[in-house]
């Protein structure tokens, strides 16, 4: 038997997302075709928490919602818990499998719904039909989120922000599901609630033995979270690795550039480190050659004319896209 | 300091009126800003720090209301002018820029015109010099082809060139207070840093004050000179913000550095837990009595939950709100 914390839990190979834009008429009009994810490898192995950054736009959210089966993937395939997802033939192995937390446990939870009902719902859909170990299962969930199972009745409107977001955490946990992809999880909570939850999903996955993808433009809450890394850009991933090493050695001229944005409390800022200029071009119409190269500050002719390579490997599991990757850091930064 | 400040706040109280009862949303928030310093205050939603800035721009709409207390402009109290006196000062001499720029432009107007108008109705420019003139503010806010820019309608511009149209707005008639509302929270983080970039380098080479008000410690200690930190309507501690970070003298200030996950802190500490605030942050008609810190704070005492703990001032500048001040 293979050590459970080594099994690859989720697999993607070389999935793409496409969409088609606009409208033909009587073959007239134009038709664009938007690429959100491109050629995107990744795997998470059982227990472990990877960390999806990018900015708006990227493609992150989109290849959040094709590992759930709610996007249909243009190409390419995904192994989930050894099965291929397949959303038509089975809904149920899937939603049993992975689940989600949503960024705003204000509008992610049916206001009409008392919390009993969010958690319950779940577990008869999924053949659990005695009441009494419903009524267990919601005040065992209940107490794990920090929760008292007295509040059950309630409804989302009785809670503040970082209790919604415990119901949220517990709904999606309801079904023990072993992969939770966690979009933003803090973003809209009040700065000192936040600590709290991520400790809270620190701590339910170590008891519970859940994988995270954490999805967030926060990096100080990636590196906290994760265990490895990936970097989105222009829906690819262009660096990718153990958090150590993104976060000490960043490979990627954008990798930096994300660290570099940071302000740093520590230091007056005086602006002049950062080099990164303009904007996330449109996914539409993206530039031409490495995606990044009109924003990068050490682009060099190569990196216009040529698309960005694929990913390639260095040591520690490290793989970075970039046709400066193997010149020394010094040369490149 | 013997020079009148630009801006002073004193003891500044702001009432929410509802349901027949007047709660006090801001109480005894006091603080001064020098001509071109920049200024932060920082606090979670419901701690008062946007309704204190509104107020300064006389903007605040029933049921929130000016309760007490003195706001000067060069030692001229402003909060009682008449309408027609208040737009003289608004956009002139103090001008406002917001979270989500989409819904502070006009739609239905081309960005040019939306500048230009500022030169038109403060300084009494022709539509035709302002719209010149426009050309020259869009380009000062690093916007790439400003002749056909000013003929864009907001939709047509990204998040960030947005922003850059509302700076170029606040900044048009040069004021002397620019205050900015969470201005970078609804963009990307490299978009961020151009932005606060972009503020930083206009307000020193014109002289004009910043007061910069987010819910983010990190980046408000890193743009501004002194830092408020609200909590439930006061002020708690106002430092310098070097000092904040490195000596956090209020419990909750110290809570709220220790609760951050920064970048490194895991490298250094080796742990991935976070230090916690444990509870909920208060709402107005809620404020606990005392300190309305004392539910969450981990130094309280008796003290704490009966006596409202004054202002303590701190040697090498900078106050307090605590009985316990570390």
């Amino acid at each position: 038997m293979a050590d459970p914390s080594s099994e690859t839990l989720l697999d993607v190979k070389d999935l793409a997302v496409h969409f088609q834009l606009g409208s033909k008429m009587f073959g007239f009009g134009d038709m664009k075709t938007l690429r959100a994810v491109e050629g995107v490898d990744l795997h998470v192995k059982a227990g472990e928490c990877l960390g999806l950054v990018g900015e708006s736009g990227c493609g992150k959210s989109t290849l959040a919602l094709t590992i759930l089966g709610l996007q249909k993937p243009t190409r390419g395939r995904i192994v989930l818990d050894g099965k291929e997802v397949n959303v038509a033939t089975d809904r149920g192995h899937l939603a049993r499998t992975v689940q989600m937390v949503f960024q705003d446990p204000y509008a992610s939870l049916n206001p009409r719904q008392t919390v009993r009902r969010t958690l319950a719902d779940p577990l008869r859909l999924h053949g659990v039909t005695n009441s009494d170990e419903v009524a267990d299962r919601v005040a065992e969930m209940m107490a794990r989120v920090g929760l008292r199972p007295e509040q059950a009745d309630r409804y989302p409107h009785e809670f503040s922000g970082g209790q919604r977001q415990r119901i949220g955490i517990a709904r999606a946990l309801i079904l023990k599901p072993k992969l939770v992809i966690c979009d933003e999880p803090v973003s809209a909570l009040d700065v000192s609630i936040r600590a709290q939850i991520i400790n809270l999903l620190l701590e339910l996955k170590d008891s519970m033995g859940l994988a995270y993808i954490m999805v967030s433009h926060d990096l100080g809450v990636v590196e906290h979270m994760s265990d490895r890394v990936a970097v989105m850009y222009l829906g690819r991933i262009v660096e990718t690795g153990p958090w150590r090493e993104i976060f000490e050695r960043p490979a990627q001229p954008y990798t930096r550039a994300l660290i570099a944005a940071i302000p740093d409390p520590f230091l007056p800022d005086t602006g002049t480190a950062r080099g990164v200029r303009g904007e996330v071009p449109s996914p539409l119409d993206p530039p031409k050659g490495c995606a990044f190269h009109p924003r990068c500050p050490v682009a060099i002719d190569a990196c216009k004319r040529a698309p960005g390579p694929h990913l390639v490997s260095r040591p520690n599991g490290h793989a970075v896209s970039c046709w400066r990757a193997e010149e020394p850091v010094a040369a490149v930064v | 300091m013997t020079s009148v400040p630009l801006l002073s706040v004193e003891n500044l109280r702001l009432d929410l009126t509802s349901g027949g009862k007047t709660h006090p949303a801001v109480e005894g928030v006091s603080f001064d800003i020098a001509k071109g310093e920049t200024f932060g205050l920082v606090g979670e939603s419901g701690c008062g720090k946007s309704i204190t800035a509104l107020s300064i721009m006389s903007l605040l709409k029933p049921p929130l209301g000016v309760g007490g207390g003195k706001i000067r402009l060069d030692g001229r109290e402003i909060q009682n002018l008449d309408a027609a006196e208040t737009r003289k000062l608004r956009g002139k001499r103090i001008s406002m820029i917001f979270q989500e720029p989409m819904t502070a432009l006009n739609p239905l107007s081309p960005v040019g015109r939306q500048i230009a108008e500022m030169f038109v109705l403060h300084e009494g420019a022709s539509w035709k010099e302002a719209e010149r003139r426009a050309v020259d503010a869009l380009a000062n806010v690093r916007v790439p082809a400003p002749e056909r820019r000013v003929r864009d309608y907001p939709h047509q511009l990204s998040g960030g060139m947005r922003q850059r149209v509302m700076i170029a707005i606040a900044l048009a008639c040069q004021p002397d207070l620019l205050i900015a509302d969470e201005p970078t929270t609804a963009l990307d983080v490299t978009v961020q840093a151009e932005i606060l970039d972009l503020m930083r380098d206009l307000c020193s080479a014109r002289g004009t004050a910043i007061l910069m008000i987010s819910h983010d410690l990190g980046l408000v200690a890193n743009m501004c000179r002194r830092v408020g930190v609200m909590y439930a309507g006061r002020i708690v501690e106002l430092r310098p913000s070097g000092d904040l970070f490195r000596a956090p003298s209020h419990p909750y200030t110290r809570g709220l550095v220790a609760s951050l996950p920064r970048l490194g802190t895991r490298a250094a500490s080796g742990q991935r837990k976070l230090q916690e605030i444990t509870g909920t942050v208060p709402g107005i008609a809620a404020f606990p009595p005392g300190c309305r810190f004392h539910p969450r704070c981990t130094d309280m005492t008796d003290v704490c939950k009966a006596t409202d703990p004054g202002v303590t001032q701190l040697s090498g500048g900078g106050a307090v709100r605590c009985h316990h001040h570390g």
